[in-house]
């Protein structure tokens, strides 16, 4: 085991331990903007700098790719650190399209959160911005190359985690630019539109079209279920403001570690409030050909009623239950226990192939 | 023919010494680069035109007539006076041929042993003979391009009869793997890539991992405008890296190599495609060895242009079809380099020092150079010298008689400004550095890197403003974009320059500039990012008062910023001619008949065309 100190707080890890990763068990937070979990570390950000000394040499380096070392003493919040991770903020937003009154991710970025934290209002640079228009080829969502910061996190995702490694840097020097090959565009190249990179990015540079118009601090509530499609069981989080769903993200369960396919970010809750959606029972009326409103005693009644006549006229197996996928489990139980019990069929299945 | 032992290497050996001295006379041509662009093939063409008969003759009838060899060789080293043709064996170095003079050469030389000394390279009085005359020559060590320019750069038996694959039999038949990694450990050879950083113990770093899957990979990717050292190797003695590179592989025990050749370097890639395929016919490469069970084979990879892949992990990276960018470490490449896998990662010129070290030893090694940088070291010297050209000379050599003694000078005795070493990534030595050996470690105190040794002289015509600007440009464009210090930070370093070269440069921009500049070198995810700001920290150091001029005074001493030239016609000098205005193309320039004329400051582009065509001398740049 190797000893440390953390801001003064003595932590004992293992060795190889990154002094993030120290940190993290020190209870300490080490701002990143690059880094994810479990992965290589990118170590592109520069951000998670901290100043190490060890037997009187002091540096700076970064704390997602340096290992601890017995007797480091490491200092999260020096006075060299702050003034190291302002001008990599400073160099960032340099480049970065600051009309945040109208962006998306108002209130939900990270380089914005760290700006505030770190007391940067604007840039001390002047010069060139990238002036590439935004990529609206791929119909799930958006990529405006002016709010990305090259964080690389939407590639590591990509290639590292989903594995479909669809995209990757573009291009070179100041010209660098996220896209697919060949010829950048995002919808030319090989993606399913999963969206995880979407969730991966810390400003608003990838947005989901779909998104309803929300800010992150007019949410109401997030509630936490399970995706509707697949026997997959994906944990995902609705976002809900003025009681209706207007966003969809991936949370960390067990089956899915926070990833979700293109249709359950994309296809699973814009149906909940579509206006085409039948919201009470309807029987059709005879007379005019027209569904009218009923009540679901009336309905159930109508429904039992004709299933009682088929079987009584042509014996149980002339009828048949079939259980739509999103159904849940319980309820596609209860349904094939009705059509074997009730209709004394075992014509009974299910469409949950996907 | 596969050559299957030690003892049939040196049979075949024998044979082809015998074939070689069968030669009564030889005529090397340069196929180097330099001299292939100045016209060497239609030399060759030509020279083997006119000996073709005489080997005809030579062969089928008549016994008594020469017998003519015409080899393309690699770099005979002076680039400047090319084509270059040798003679051998009277050793007669001719400069600057000509298709028309190869008839005088094979009458004269080839057939009747004259020389045609209007070939001879001059300088002022004095004339040189033979290539060892030349001072140029004459001052050099050459270890690693012993053989370049001396064989045929296309034949493996030259190769072996001048003792190649001795020390791979030496190797293989003699030492223990760890006796091999032990003595170039010894050696103190320190990668010539760049850093510096000693072979043997990246070799022994290998050689402890557990993985027994390991990978030899030699960065040949030479990038640094200005420097071609590893390319004139790999053109005239592509033998010796993959000599040196079959040693390594046997002394870490792996089995496969990859040589990564910037594709920019299309003869280099053509040498070595030919070099391996002799090398397999001949059954060095591939399984078993010389019957020592000993397998390797060696695959070639072509670059697509990226200054950064001569990083160590972007390197291999490119090689595994992925975009060349740098990763941090750990893991270093020894332990997870290519695919992963243990890789001992050299470059081109440090694979080729390791043959003589293995028949040499180390001690021998050892007596060349520095204490702490023993060996040669291979230079391009470019820029404003008289010879320009490539040498190898031991480390500790001082700038003063690499530019002095070898270089022959400054072109038109021009006053010396200073030497950007190491490329882009490098600094500039002046005026006080000239005393200095020059060695890995001296040059770091100096702000700049050894690099791989490309040195571009510098004299006072030059502007330094504009030189950081122009290598600040480069690296701009050549940062992969991973990192944001490197990827913005060079952007907006080079918008300074920029503004300062345009004469709209503030003072407070020079802090911001050292700034930015100090932030990248310290703050960048790899060596190129980390060496990026070195041209303008080492400038700005050095010649702060030419930044000073060009911002205050809105004056660039050497003439070149444009934004900043003013020319004026002297109203004394002037005749009134006309020519000026007749050729300036946005009408600028005014006057009447044989009065003096004037220009017009804001409406002139600054072309310099009434300069150029002044019968008078009337028109100054200011």
């Amino acid at each position: 085991m190797i000893h440390l100190t953390i801001d003064g707080i003595p932590v004992e890890v293992e060795k190889g331990t990154t002094i993030l990763q120290a940190a993290k068990q020190a209870g300490i937070t080490i701002p990143t903007l690059c880094y994810i979990e479990d992965l290589l570390p990118d170590g592109s950000c520069r951000m998670c700098v901290v100043e190490v000394t060890n037997n009187g040499r002091s540096k700076i380096d970064t704390a997602c790719t340096l290992q601890v070392s017995e007797g480091d003493e490491v200092q999260t919040m020096s006075e060299k650190v702050i003034d190291s991770r302002k001008k990599t903020l400073d160099l960032l937003l340099s480049d970065h399209n600051v009309h945040c009154f109208s962006c998306e991710a108002n209130g939900d970025c990270k380089l914005q959160d760290l700006c505030f934290e770190y007391g940067l209002e604007e840039t001390s640079y002047e010069g060139e911005m990238t002036s590439l228009p935004k990529d609206e080829s791929n119909k799930f969502f958006s990529y405006d190359p002016s709010l990305c910061i090259l964080c690389h996190r939407c590639v590591n995702t990509c290639t590292e985690i989903v594995g479909r490694a669809a995209i990757d840097t573009m291009e070179r020097g100041f010209q660098s630019v996220i896209g697919a090959a060949p010829e950048k565009v995002w919808a030319e190249g090989t993606c399913e539109s999963c969206g995880n990179c979407v969730q991966a990015c810390p400003t608003g540079a990838l947005s989901m079209k779909r998104r309803k118009k929300y800010r992150a601090y007019q949410v109401d509530k997030v509630v936490r279920t399970t995706c509707p499609h697949c026997a997959t069981g994906c944990q995902m989080d609705l976002i809900v403001k003025d009681g209706k769903i207007v966003d969809v993200k991936g949370a960390d369960g067990p089956s899915n570690r926070g990833l979700l396919c293109v249709k359950g970010r994309s296809g699973s809750f814009d149906f909940v409030d579509h206006k085409t959606r039948i919201r009470h029972p309807l029987i059709k009326n005879k007379e005019t050909g027209e569904f009218e409103q009923a009540t679901w005693d009336e309905a159930l009644d109508l429904v039992a009623s004709k299933f009682s006549e088929i079987k009584t006229n042509y014996g149980g197996d002339a009828l048949a239950g079939f259980a739509c996928s999103r159904s849940t489990n319980e309820d596609i139980y209860m349904l094939q226990k009705m059509v074997r019990a009730a209709f004394g069929s075992n014509n009974t299945d299910n469409c949950a192939r996907v | 023919m596969k050559i299957t032992s030690i003892e049939a290497l040196k049979q075949h050996r024998k044979k082809v010494q015998e074939a070689v001295n069968a030669y009564t006379c030889r005529i090397l041509v340069c196929s180097g680069n330099g001299c292939m662009a100045t016209g060497a093939q239609k030399i060759y063409d030509e020279l083997s035109r006119l000996t073709a008969d005489m080997m005809q003759v030579e062969v089928e009838m008549q016994k008594d007539l020469p017998h003519v060899g015409t080899l393309k060789t690699g770099c005979q080293g002076i680039c400047e006076y090319g084509p270059l043709v040798r003679i051998e064996p009277y050793d007669y170095q001719y400069v600057k041929v000509q298709v028309e003079d190869c008839k005088e050469i094979i009458e004269e030389t080839v057939k009747n042993g004259r020389p045609v000394t209007r070939l001879f390279h001059k300088d002022g009085e004095e004339v040189y003979e033979h290539p060892m005359d030349i001072p140029f020559l004459k001052k050099q060590t050459r270890i690693v391009l012993e053989n370049c320019g001396n064989i045929d750069a296309e034949s493996i038996d030259e190769y072996i009869a001048a003792g190649g694959f001795s020390a791979l039999a030496k190797a293989i038949g003699e030492m223990t793997p760890e006796e091999v990694v032990d003595e170039v450990d010894k050696s103190g050879l320190r990668g010539r890539g760049g850093g510096g950083f000693p072979a043997g113990r990246k070799w022994k770093q290998v050689l402890r991992q557990e993985e027994k899957e390991r990978y030899i990979v030699c960065n040949g990717d030479e990038g640094d405008p200005g420097a071609f050292m590893d390319g004139s190797v790999m053109e005239g003695d592509p033998y010796k890296l993959i000599e040196g590179m079959l040693i390594a592989g046997y002394a870490v025990s792996a089995e496969n190599g990859y040589i990564y050749v910037r594709a920019e370097y299309p003869l280099s890639v053509k040498r070595l495609k030919h070099a391996m395929a002799q090398l397999e016919e001949y059954g060095l490469l591939g399984e078993n060895i010389l019957g020592s069970g000993f397998n390797f084979h060696l695959h070639l990879n072509r670059g697509a242009g990226a200054f950064v892949c001569g990083e160590g992990s972007a390197l291999t990276a490119s090689i595994e079809g992925k975009r060349g960018m740098p990763r941090v470490k750990p893991p270093r490449t020894v332990e997870k380099g290519l695919w992963e896998k243990p890789t001992v990662l050299n470059n081109v010129e440090t694979y080729a020092n390791v043959p003589k070290i293995i028949l040499k030893g180390a001690d021998w090694f050892r007596t060349i150079g520095t204490e702490g940088s023993p060996g040669t070291k291979t230079f391009s010297i470019t820029g404003a010298i008289a010879n320009t050209g490539l040498i190898e000379v031991p480390m500790g050599t001082t700038l003063r008689e690499i530019i002095y003694d070898i270089g022959g000078g400054l072109k038109g005795d021009a006053k010396f400004k200073g030497v950007q070493i190491g490329g882009p990534s490098g600094g500039c030595l002046v005026d006080k550095h000239l005393d200095q050996p020059l060695d890995f470690d001296s040059v770091k105190k100096f702000n700049a890197i050894m690099g791989s040794g490309g040195l571009v002289v510098m004299d006072e015509n030059t502007c330094m403003v504009e030189v950081a600007r122009f290598f600040m440009g480069f690296t701009q464009r050549e940062s992969c974009g991973k990192c944001g210090p490197c990827r913005i930070g060079t952007k907006r370093m080079l918008e300074i320059l920029e503004k300062i070269v345009d004469g709209k440069g503030r003072m407070e921009d020079l802090d911001k500039l050292k700034e930015t500049a100090d932030f990248v070198r310290a703050r960048s995810l790899c060596g190129l990012g980390k060496s990026a700001p070195l041209p303008v920290i080492s400038t700005l150091d050095t010649f702060r008062d030419e930044y000073i001029e060009h911002i205050q005074e809105k004056k660039c001493r050497a003439h070149v910023c444009k934004a900043l030239k003013n020319y004026v016609i002297d109203p004394d000098k002037c005749k009134g001619c006309t020519k000026c205005a007749r050729n300036c193309p946005v009408n600028a320039i005014s006057g009447n008949k044989k009065e003096a004329h004037v220009i017009d400051t804001a409406k002139c582009i600054k072309c310099g065309n009434c300069m150029n065509n002044c019968s008078f001398d009337a028109i100054s740049i200011q």
